[in-house]
């Protein structure tokens, strides 16, 4: 859990960062999402410690960050940043070795879990191993970049526009890889982005910035229904916000019981998604299928309108 | 085959300033003794009708190829084959003029052999430079040459040459003024070296120190040597005065002291520039995702800024090297030591045989310590070469 209290961050009397104070629950993924210059960068890097706070305080599981060194204390948060920063002198191996090697890990422990690392993030590790940066492709130093920051296993992972350098498409996959990963280590994530769909892609809680300041700090869905201003309400999106909130709940959590005759639909696809499927066939309503295949109920378009609005 | 449509232009110029040496300039000097003006002589008066004719013959087809032929592998073998028949020609020549016995007359080589040599020099050095060779491979070349002109000097194939003669008259010095030569040259480097590099990660960490250094370290640029070694005479002199320790560790205003310190002083640019350049090129993303991974301030800058410096602070190195090399020749003027010793005499005595016994190991040393770091330079660069072997 990283709880941040009315944290200030102040150069030469301008304040970037004002009186910030919220907490991001252990296992889950919070999203800081503002424009250039609203201090956004400057609260990650307090976290763990790149920046010393003028003023307030981060306690991560409920120990003050100030009561160790900030080397040690940052070799047990994981870092990942926007153009990944890989070392360009050092391969793959050993770059996401950096932080086992600094904890002084045994040298068969690091081989094992770079090996492991490497499979994760789908890079072969005899293909990619003692490959330099240079050689990769954007996307596969992408995820070089990630594996490093995890090579650890810190509780805690902090990125930086971590995406930011990516195109679309690959951009979507990481975001995917993002979220399995998180599952898979139950890792306390604090992202940084300035694109909004991408916190709704990722974030379980969305903090928007302005100036400093935060604005709002809630579940996607209460950003969209209940925005805290007219600054939030635009950085949401006030054009397709019906079509967001959709998007925020998926088939399974909105099944009704019985069955259909229209398309089948997994139980993982967001409503956004379902519903346009059935307007590009035609059909009133789909049958939302488990993840083993067996029906959990069906879902009508009318059901689905009922839900995008709050 | 080598027939082309078009004609390398270099090769051309090479030939013509080659057949213009070899015509109009004396292939070697007859001098009765050391510093006489000698009598130019031209190819065909100093060797056999059959040697002459050889030696026009390989220097015409190497003629043939630097103009026609475009594959780098037979241009190189082409003018080392040139060289090669140049030198056996010389050595020929002042063997032949030679009387059997005679220790007084003196056989330089003439214009026509220097600027031949200079000529096939090019055509070797731009083969080698189209071939592109990697590292390893240049250092090879560098080493296979000095042996061959190593086993041909030791074997006595050039002695009846004037500056071989200058040589075993001045046997006896010539390796103690070689050897200090290299240590006033590489000892002046290390000073500057553990003054500058630090110096250099100083003006790095505090940008505001940059414009004083760097702005004193130019103006020392800019003090011509011998005036440096003046300015120095009379401080390291008083110091030796007042210092007993001081004159023991061989400190005098005159000698070694005053050269080692002034190409210190000339080191210090080229290294804290290159450091400080070399640091400033980092990536910056690299240097935030060490930190943010918990380096310290000491692994940042040993394990991710040096390494990734170092072939930039390696140029520097180089420059201040080759730089020195030459520098040191004037240390003879104020007792310094060094080949120089045999340039300053070889002038004060009109004898140019003399000079060239300095000069040329002068020229040699710096060639060497240029190939040799350069290609280090490049083997260090480990992602340079890597994309340039993904590149061939």
């Amino acid at each position: 859990m990283i709880r941040i209290e009315k944290l200030t961050k102040q150069y030469d009397g301008a304040t970037v960062v004002d009186d910030v104070s919220f907490e991001v629950e252990r296992d889950s993924i919070a999203v800081i999402v503002g424009t250039s210059g609203s201090g956004k960068s400057t609260l990650l890097r307090m976290i763990n410690r790149l920046v010393e706070p003028t003023s307030g305080r981060v306690l991560l599981d409920g120990t003050d960050t100030r009561s160790e060194p900030a080397h040690l204390l940052r070799r047990r948060i994981g870092y990942a940043i926007q153009g990944h920063g890989l070392f360009p002198h050092r391969t793959v191996a050993e770059n996401v070795a950096t932080v086992p090697r600094l904890l002084g890990w045994p040298d068969a422990r690091i081989r094992a879990r770079v090996t492991e690392l490497l499979e994760i993030f789908q890079l072969d590790p005899a293909t990619f191993a003692d490959v330099l940066p240079h050689q990769l492709s954007g996307g596969q130093q992408q995820r070089v970049g990630v594996a490093r920051a995890l090579a650890a296993e810190p509780a805690v992972l902090l990125m930086d526009e971590p995406f930011g350098a990516l195109d679309p498409i690959i951009r979507a996959k990481a975001q995917e890889d993002l979220l399995d990963i998180q599952r898979r280590f139950a890792t306390t994530v604090l992202l940084v982005t300035h694109d909004m769909d991408e916190a709704f892609r990722l974030g379980h809680r969305i903090a928007v910035m302005s100036q400093g300041r935060l604005l709002q700090y809630d579940r996607p869905a209460t950003l969209l229904t209940d925005p805290a201003d007219s600054f939030v309400a635009r950085m949401t999106g006030l054009s397709d916000r019906a079509l967001k909130l959709l998007a925020l709940t998926s088939a399974g959590e909105a099944a009704l019981p019985g069955s259909s005759e229209g398309p089948q639909v997994a139980a993982s696809a967001s409503l956004r998604e379902v519903l346009s499927e059935l307007l590009w066939r035609r059909e009133p309503s789909a049958l939302v299928l488990g993840e083993d295949g067996a029906p959990r109920g069906h879902l009508t378009v009318a059901a689905i309108l009922a839900r995008a609005h709050p | 085959m080598p027939r082309r449509e078009w004609i390398d232009r270099l090769g051309l110029l090479l030939t013509a300033a080659g057949a213009a040496a070899l015509f109009g300039l004396p292939f070697v000097v007859f001098k009765s003794n050391r510093i006489v003006p000698g009598e130019p002589r031209a190819l065909h008066e100093v060797l056999p009708l059959w040697c002459a004719l050889g030696l026009q013959a390989v220097l015409l087809t190497d003629a043939a190829i630097a103009v026609g032929v475009a594959d780098a592998r037979r241009r190189l073998a082409a003018s080392l084959a040139g060289i090669v028949v140049l030198a056996l020609a010389v050595a020929a020549a002042a063997n032949a003029l030679t009387p059997p016995g005679d220790k007084v007359v003196r056989i330089a080589p003439g214009g026509a052999f220097w600027i031949l040599l200079v000529c096939l020099g090019l055509m070797a050095t731009d083969a080698i430079t189209r071939m592109r060779p990697g590292p390893l491979a240049r250092v090879l070349l560098l080493a296979v040459a000095l042996a061959i002109v190593g086993a041909a000097l030791a074997h006595g194939t050039f002695d009846n040459l004037s500056v071989m003669r200058e040589y075993t008259v001045n046997s006896g010095r010539f390796p103690a003024e070689l050897r200090r030569h290299v240590w006033l040259a590489a000892g002046s480097l290390v000073a500057a070296l553990i003054v500058g590099l630090p110096l250099g990660i100083l003006c790095h960490r505090a940008p505001r120190l940059q414009p004083p250094v760097l702005g004193a370290l130019n103006v020392i640029q800019t003090i011509p040597a011998i005036a440096l070694f003046g300015i120095l005479m009379a401080p390291l002199g008083a110091l030796a005065a007042r210092l007993p320790a001081a004159a023991a560790l061989g400190i005098r205003g005159i000698g070694p002291a005053p050269a080692v310190v002034a190409l210190f002083l000339y080191s210090l640019l080229p290294i804290v520039a290159d450091t400080v350049l070399g640091l400033r090129r980092v990536s910056q993303a690299a240097v935030e995702a060490a930190r943010g991974m918990g380096m310290t301030d000491a692994q940042v800058l040993t394990r991710i800024e040096l390494p990734l410096a170092l072939p930039v602070i390696l140029t520097g190195i180089r420059v201040v090297l080759v730089q020195n090399i030459g520098m040191v020749t004037i240390a003879a003027l104020i007792g310094g030591g060094g080949l120089g010793t045999f340039v300053f005499q070889g002038i004060g005595q009109t004898a140019i045989d003399l000079v060239l016994l300095g000069a040329i190991p002068i020229v040699v040393l710096a060639f060497s310590a240029s190939v040799l770091l350069d290609a280090l330079i490049e083997a260090l660069d480990r992602s340079a070469s890597a994309s340039a072997g993904a590149k061939s």
